[in-house]
């Protein structure tokens, strides 16, 4: 179902560009604070945490856990679920989950990111592994 | 500085429609304002502070040129559904500090009829719009969460739709008046796991208007003095991911506020208006008020402890967003007006809490698994 979904691409901005250019290569950035250490997302120039301007763009792993997720069934364009992704290097990241049954999601299942095309830049999901 | 006792609530009204398809949004606002000053006993000359949020068609230049009115202090603080107890705190700071006298408040809008507007959105969209959170999933996975962490059962969300049912059946305007048990909630309809669709509220057009004013304006009125006593506002999101916890709202920050504004604790309140958009939502909302233990409001929920006249907090006695009304999408303003008739003793007989001198209106705003506003006002009859 979710396969022949279409999705919104990216608008995009000056501050996000660099994800979009990297999720075109087929990779995963989130941002990382150099005077704090801590990463985060969605990206931010300025650090959501301690507020320095020294951010960096990384690339994560993209694997991580289901925090948690909610089988949406009414829905015009077919059921979908959606939900949280716990990453491996600690920001959790809202996404849907596909290519996978969506009844057997388990909070705590293993997971990994999957691009699925666009208009334009590809959007990232995640799997269960 | 405090706001305590500096406000009173003087008049309420919530129209008694659920359906509008003939007349404009607008026309509503209009109609709830007008209800409301009747009711406190004033005219609208006597308005001088005007407050609305997003239902509001076009905003404060529009509504304040439509009503007619001439007002010195304005506010369109935009937090969903809990933008009216927001709106209450600040029109109570406004009237302390001598900005005005006569606060309107008004909410109305017409879902039921048409589809609303899109929210609006923020610097998350292009990380979020595409993975389609609605109202339903975004408490959904709220409600997954807890009962992974906790062991809270859909059996225990569907005591507080029978709650809200029993009292429902006593309000002539309720859109659901059947008395529902906890099989038929379950029996329901899955709509966004784990919630079914008698854990989601109603979707209703209408609206509701209050008027605040001074504590001499208040007296010199012919209705039953209640006063704010405590306010509390807040927000919440995923905050860059870090420590991601769904199973709180920013009412663990609102609550404390305005109870220690108030000087009272939880167990001090007679009567509870808590936001019902969907079941989960007052289950957290009970645990960051205090009402109990985070990871204990199944158990506190269940047997009927919410019915009026059964358990020890009665909530919600009009039936609520679960069975009532929910205008716009919006439940802050109805959660207000059913806590002030409980504290005038102007609630149905068979829902009215006998001497009830203190309650709380507390809701959240926004979508409770992404970000969202909270705001907790303590309400005291004078």
């Amino acid at each position: 179902m979710t396969e022949a979904k279409k999705y919104p691409a990216p608008q995009g901005n000056p501050e996000t560009a660099p994800f979009w250019e990297a999720a075109k290569a087929g990779k995963f950035l989130i941002k990382r604070c150099t005077a704090c250490g801590e990463p985060h997302y969605f990206p931010r120039s300025i650090c959501p945490f301690c507020f320095s301007d020294k951010t960096v763009w990384e690339e994560s792993s993209g694997e991580g856990e289901i925090y948690t997720f909610s089988l949406m069934r009414k829905s015009p364009t077919g059921p979908y679920a959606i939900g949280y992704v716990t990453l491996k290097e600690g920001p959790s990241v809202q996404t849907n989950f596909v290519d996978c049954e969506l009844e057997k999601l388990k909070i705590g299942q293993k997971v990994k990111v999957v691009f699925k095309p666009t208009d334009g830049a590809p959007l990232p999901f995640f799997t269960p592994v | 500085m405090t706001i305590k006792g500096k406000a009173y609530i003087a008049g309420i009204y919530e129209h008694p429609t659920r359906h509008a398809p003939d007349k404009s949004t607008a026309q509503l606002h209009a109609e709830v304002a007008k209800g409301a000053i009747e009711d406190a006993g004033l005219t609208k000359a006597d308005i001088d502070g005007y407050f609305c949020a997003g239902d509001a068609p076009g905003g404060l230049w529009p509504m304040v040129d439509y009503l007619g009115l001439r007002v010195r202090h304005m506010d369109s603080t935009e937090t969903g559904g809990c933008s009216y107890l927001i709106h209450l705190g600040h029109a109570a700071e406004a009237i302390a500090a001598g900005k005005c006298s006569i606060a309107l408040i008004t909410l109305a809008g017409k879902p039921r009829t048409g589809a609303m507007p899109p929210r609006a959105q923020g610097a998350e969209a292009d990380f979020e719009t595409a993975y389609g959170a609605t109202t339903h999933n975004a408490y959904g996975m709220c409600a997954m969460r807890h009962m992974h962490d906790y062991g809270t059962t859909s059996e225990q969300l569907a005591w507080i739709k029978v709650a809200a049912s029993h009292h429902a059946q006593w309000n002539p305007h309720a859109m659901l008046k059947d008395v529902v048990t906890v099989e038929d909630v379950l029996n329901s309809p899955l709509i966004s796991d784990p919630l079914h669709r008698m854990d989601c509220c109603v979707v209703s057009d209408g609206g509701g208007a209050l008027i605040v004013t001074t504590p001499e304006i208040a007296k010199s009125l012919k209705k039953p003095l209640v006063r704010l006593i405590g306010h509390g506002e807040a927000m919440k999101g995923p905050r860059g991911g870090k420590d991601l916890d769904l199973t709180y709202s920013a009412g663990v920050w609102s609550g404390p506020r305005a109870f220690e504004e108030a000087g009272v604790t939880p167990g001090d309140i007679k009567y509870a208006s808590i936001y019902d958009s969907f079941t989960i939502t007052v289950l957290m909302q009970l645990e960051d008020l205090g009402f109990c233990k985070k990871g204990e409001g199944g158990k506190f929920v269940s047997d009927g402890n919410l019915i009026s006249g059964v358990g020890k907090l009665p909530f919600n006695t009009d039936g609520g967003g679960l069975c009532s009304n929910h205008p716009v999408n919006r439940g802050g303003m109805t959660k207000i007006i059913e806590a002030v008739r409980q504290l005038r003793g102007e609630a149905h007989p068979k829902v009215q809490v006998p001497n009830c001198d203190l309650a709380i209106a507390h809701g959240t705003g926004g979508l409770l698994g992404v970000r969202h506003a909270a705001s907790t006002c303590i309400l005291e009859r004078a």
